[in-house]
């Protein structure tokens, strides 16, 4: 097999912790309530097209996209529309939702409820680009960026490769590998559906070296499928980061402050291309998703099929409930998930997981001096220097931050997680992206 | 009632790496060098390494609690590493009130008056030996002759380093192949049968003390191997030229505090270039600068010289070295 | 002997004055024009180099006041806050200008959500950075508009007039405030306003800057304006204005009359500097507040009243404008 293929620059390798990888996906309960978020997807937030007393179907459309980047979005559950009402999300703001009480599970009619798999792609492109827009699909790895406009390649540029990311490199979460064992089929299709829009002919799919179950189970049904490659990636975070895993996989490098398109690729996660199946052979639009609900303290880490607008408390209850000792609730993974305020907070098109930590495991290491070890500058996957970039941001200094590049910095965390003196880099690196964000974007509006 | 949630921003699992580990790591890393200098000098060296430990830690403590009026940090283990380091870079007979005031200067002058650990611009432990060297020239370059501990415990008697050696018959206009009789062995040289400090003599517990660091991942390989390689690459042309009037290359490597300086002093974090690039310039400037001195200085010995003025270009190195940024190499050109 | 005297002299004279004289063709021929009124106004700054005027230091400033005088034959727009009216009217002086009297201003934190009325629902751990901290999740006490008292103001602050008071956790504001806007601009939430300094430094706001309904608001603090539009009618003056379930008192209206601050049922309107009321009046108040709010709030609210004898409502009414 040789030596496997992994990004060139920095990266660390957390304890990988993937409790639940042998828990297969269970179908959730449809809870009584759900709360539904309009803001779910990067750029704009839906505008909601339903109104209180309304009575929806499941997967009916409920709010539609916002503008250019944003993305419609379907009931989850049949019922009657409660209110349009704020109430925290996983931001830890209090966000407009749509509140639907629960009565029975009545689908829309259009929607295709079997399990036979579709194989035959009937769909011209543009269809297939409508038809998951329409769908509401975005990114399923967490960044929720809308999967039609990465369909759509500016004009000048042409895709070349679909890279496919199976790599699942943040600690604890399953659901991708859970998906790539029990829907391979159902995503080989996808990726097929994605190709045929994007007019590619070769697409990769990167999976890391700890999954070795999923990158059999895909290579044998990749074999049969001329132009699907799956290649199998040493285990290193933060690979699951797009230009990360464009480099391992390809050995190509997206030049800063551009686009995997750049370099020729669209990068997907396989749960949206599973969604990209769902919607386009079985016309049923993105409401639901699996969520991993893992941790030391959780006492049967499982997968779940849950509906979106589900609070999390919900799920945590039927893994097994909250134990007295939980101390941190994250929405996501522990290298990059969010620390949640409530466990009121709905599940969301980009909620992958759900992580629970112990007070013991929960707190921050005591801060002490910067030593100028540089291991935040070997760890960076992304050649920056995050000592430095702190310094600046610290002294207010955000013209050398942005010269140093700060906005190149992914927030992988790998700086922070590496650091022998317990600083909080990443917070750091986080207020001066705010503020170089905004003296560029104060600096535009002069411009324009 | 539940916890209260703590929020903090992502990551929220962090590596188990602490300065702690790191600096207790160095001492391990130390300890071979250390048992050969107490087999060869003796209780002399004991002394030394005690006085110098225990003044560090004093000095420290001190400093931090009657004027900074901070937290108290000589835990972490950093005052340790620059009073082994000190200890290691002066003789072991040198009259103890030295030893104590070298550690002042080190931890006094060198780290505290910069603001503590991680902001010093020198290394502390080689502001002290340079200070003691220029102030007590005499008494630092007295250097005891090594007798190994099972000898007893018989009055040292000193005698020269093999660099002095060189230097002083040189001098007087003799040539190499006359002063070799005089010279120890390479295998002296290895195992540190030789005059010296008491750290620096021994080449290979030197060398086993950098090999764990490499493998602890304390330190990398680019600055160590960078002055070693220079050292010998310069030396190498010299005695290539004229073997008669220059040591050869693999005496220039074993001898004096180059190993000692390579793998223990031009890697202190705090003052070395934060960039791989940054540290490969950081060596080969020390290695250069390290021969210069000994082929054509007052002194016999230029590591610390060497290390010092290198340590004051770390910030321009920082400046002008930085990492390979991620996405300076497309690896193709998409057609449009 | 004599003559080297002479010689010497006379050369090095000679020498002197051929300096001199290329000296002074290079000192006339390169010079550049400064309008002397420049170093003048700039005399007249305080020199605190703070920015509060938008121009990067006060020499900037001076230069940009000739320069408009020159033009515009005015300095409208163009104020050194923390001067104040008495710097500004020099500088008047100075360019030969009639300036207008502008109110002096204060800095002053709308927010009173401290440890004990907003009581923590969450931990935070991180960098001491409200920006930072604003972009992470709503606060501590629940309440997402309210101070995160990270103290991004207090570090702003360059004339020392800002502290975090860490009983309450909130930051406070002392007289050494020039109003110079630094901390409103570091703020994330915009929860400091610049307000009008009235006589004897009396003021009254609302200390809250929550967009809640009153019911979640309330929940997180008790201290918090529901919007109960109480205020709006208690205002003779038509002073007081609610949007988003927040009342905000305009300062160029408010009389000072103190009306809102007896009617407000959550205390989330403060008076500072005024002596306490006759003893009538209190009774009036702490009736209100046995239905509404717990009786000890009042003199937290209060605090920075002067612990003076009671006085008369002449008092008051002689201070209004």
């Amino acid at each position: 097999m040789g030596i496997l293929k992994t990004f060139a620059l920095g990266g660390v390798h957390p304890e990988e912790n993937k409790l639940s990888s042998q828990a297969a996906i269970e179908v959730l309960p449809i809870p009584k309530q759900v709360v539904v978020p309009l803001g779910q997807n990067l750029g704009a937030p839906s505008k909601p097209v339903v109104k209180k007393g309304d009575k929806v179907k499941t997967g009916q459309r409920i709010a539609e996209a916002g503008g250019f980047i944003s993305a419609n979005i379907h009931s989850p559950v049949s019922g009657t529309v409660l209110k349009i009402d704020s109430s925290i999300d996983s931001t830890g703001y209090k966000r407009p939702c749509i509140f639907i009480s629960v009565e029975g599970d009545d689908w829309d009619e259009s929607i295709d409820r079997t399990d036979k798999i579709e194989t035959n792609i009937l769909l011209t492109p543009d269809e297939i680009v409508s038809r998951i827009k329409s769908s509401g699909i975005v990114g399923l790895g967490g960044a929720t960026f809308p999967t039609s406009v990465k369909l759509m390649p500016p004009p000048g540029k042409k895709a070349e490769y679909l890279v496919i990311n199976g790599v699942e490199c943040e600690p604890y979460l399953t659901s991708d590998h859970r998906i790539m064992l029990e829907k391979g089929r159902e995503i080989m299709v996808g990726i097929q559906i994605l190709m045929k829009a994007l007019h590619v002919e070769k697409a990769i799919i990167g999976i890391e070296n700890n999954k070795k179950d999923a990158i059999n189970h895909l290579t044998e049904l990749s074999r049969s499928l001329p132009g699907i490659q799956v290649v199998s990636l040493k285990v290193q975070y933060p690979q699951g980061g797009e230009k990360q895993l464009i480099k391992a996989v390809l050995n190509r490098e997206v030049p800063s402050g551009k686009l995997p398109i750049e370099v020729g690729c669209v990068v997907q996660n396989v749960g949206t291309a599973f969604a990209v199946y769902e919607a386009v052979q079985k016309n049923k639009p993105l409401f639901e998703r699996v969520v991993t609900v893992t941790g030391k303290g959780v006492k049967k880490p499982s997968n779940f099929l849950v509906r979106i607008g589900t609070s999390v408390q919900e799920l945590i209850e039927a893994a097994g409930g909250i134990s007295e000792t939980t101390a941190k609730v994250i929405s996501g993974g522990p290298m990059m998930g969010k620390a949640l305020t409530s466990l009121e907070a709905p599940v969301v098109k980009g909620t992958s997981g759900i992580l629970l930590m112990d007070d013991g495991e929960s707190h921050r290491k005591v801060e002490n001096p910067c030593i100028r070890c540089s291991k935040c500058t070997y760890a960076c996957p992304m050649g920056l220097e995050p000592f430095l970039l702190i310094k600046t941001a610290k002294l207010g200094n955000y013209e050398m931050a942005e010269k140093e590049m700060i906005m190149d910095c992914i927030e992988c965390g790998s700086c922070q997680f590496t650091c022998p003196s317990g600083i909080p880099l990443l917070d750091y690196l986080r207020l001066g992206k705010i503020k170089v964000g905004q003296s560029i974007r104060n600096r535009n509006l002069k411009k324009a | 009632m539940m916890n209260k949630f703590t929020i903090s921003g992502s990551p929220h699992i962090q590596g188990d790496a602490s300065t702690k580990k790191i600096m207790y790591g160095v001492v391990i890393a130390m300890m071979p060098a250390l048992l050969v200098g107490v087999y060869y000098f003796g209780i002399g060296a004991v002394r030394v390494l005690l006085l110098a430990v225990v003044a560090s830690l004093f000095f420290e403590w001190l400093i931090q609690k009657y004027l900074i009026k901070g937290p108290v940090t000589i835990t972490d283990g950093s005052a340790l590493v620059t009073g082994i380091l000190l200890a290691m870079n002066v003789p072991s007979n040198l009259p103890g009130w030295m030893v104590v005031v070298g550690a002042l200067i080190a931890i006094g002058m060198a780290k505290m008056s910069f603001g503590g650990l991680g902001k010093n611009i020198f290394n502390p432990a080689l502001v002290a030996r340079v200070f003691l060297l220029v102030s007590f020239p005499v008494q630092m370059t007295s250097w005891p002759k090594p007798t190994p501990i099972s000898n007893g415990l018989a009055d040292v008697i000193t005698g020269p380093t093999p660099l002095g050696i060189v230097k002083e018959g040189l001098g007087n206009g003799q040539t190499m192949s006359q002063l070799a009789p005089e010279l120890p062995s390479y295998t002296q040289d290895m195992i540190g049968s030789i005059g010296g400090s008491l750290g620096e003599v021994s080449a290979i517990a030197l060398i086993l003390g950098g090999l764990y660091m490499l493998w602890k991942k304390i330190i990398t390989w680019h600055i160590p191997v960078s002055i070693l390689l220079t050292v010998v690459i310069f030396s190498g042309i010299m005695w290539g030229f004229n073997p008669e009037q220059y040591a050869d290359p693999v005496f220039q490597l074993l001898t004096g505090g180059l190993m000692l300086g390579a793998i223990f002093m031009a890697t202190d974090m705090v003052t070395s270039p934060m960039t791989k690039g940054g540290q490969l310039i950081f060596g080969i400037g020390v290695g250069l600068l390290t021969i210069l001195i000994r082929f054509w200085g007052a002194y016999p010995e230029g590591v610390s010289f060497a290390i010092l003025i290198m340590n004051a270009v770390v910030p321009l190195i920082n400046k002008g070295f930085k990492p390979r940024r991620f996405g300076a190499r497309p690896g193709v050109t998409v057609k449009a | 002997m004599d003559n080297i005297i002479i010689i010497a002299v006379s050369a090095l004279g000679g020498l002197g004055l051929i300096a001199a004289i290329i000296l002074y063709y290079i000192a006339s021929k390169f010079k550049v024009f400064e309008d002397p009124k420049i170093d003048e106004v700039a005399e007249a700054l305080p020199s605190a180099n703070c920015g509060g005027c938008g121009s990067p230091g006060c020499r900037a400033f001076a230069e940009a006041t000739v320069k408009s005088a020159k033009e515009n034959k005015s300095i409208e727009g163009l104020n050194c806050p923390v001067g104040g009216n008495e710097v500004m009217q020099a500088v008047g002086k100075i360019l030969g200008l009639e300036v207008e009297a502008k109110d002096p201003m204060i800095a002053v934190v709308r927010c009173n959500g401290s440890f004990a009325h907003s009581p923590a629902k969450v931990k935070y751990e991180g960098a001491t950075s409200c920006t930072f901290a604003h972009a992470l999740y709503g606060g501590e006490g629940g309440c997402q508009f309210g101070c995160l008292g990270l103290a991004d103001c207090v570090a702003s602050c360059e004339f020392d007039a800002l502290h975090m008071n860490p009983e309450t956790g909130l930051p406070e504001v002392n007289d050494k405030c020039t109003a110079c806007n630094a901390c409103v601009l570091a703020c994330p939430r915009g929860i400091i306003e610049l307000r009008k300094r009235c006589p004897k430094d009396k003021r009254i706001f609302v200390s809250c800057v929550n967009m809640d309904k009153g019911a979640p608001a309330k929940k997180n603090c008790e201290v918090a304006c529901i919007g109960c539009s109480l205020c709006v009618k208690a205002c003779a003056f038509d002073a007081i204005t609610i949007t988003s379930f927040l009342a905000y008192i305009d300062f160029q209206k408010c009389t000072l009359c103190r009306k809102c601050v007896e009617v407000c049922p959550t205390n989330a309107i403060h008076e500072i500097n005024f002596k306490p009321r006759k003893p009538k009046v209190e009774t009036d108040a702490s009736e209100k507040s046995v239905s509404l709010k717990p009786a000890e709030d009042k003199g937290l609210s209060n605090k920075m009243a002067l612990p003076e004898l009671v006085e008369t409502k002449e008092e008051i009414k002689e201070t209004k404008e």
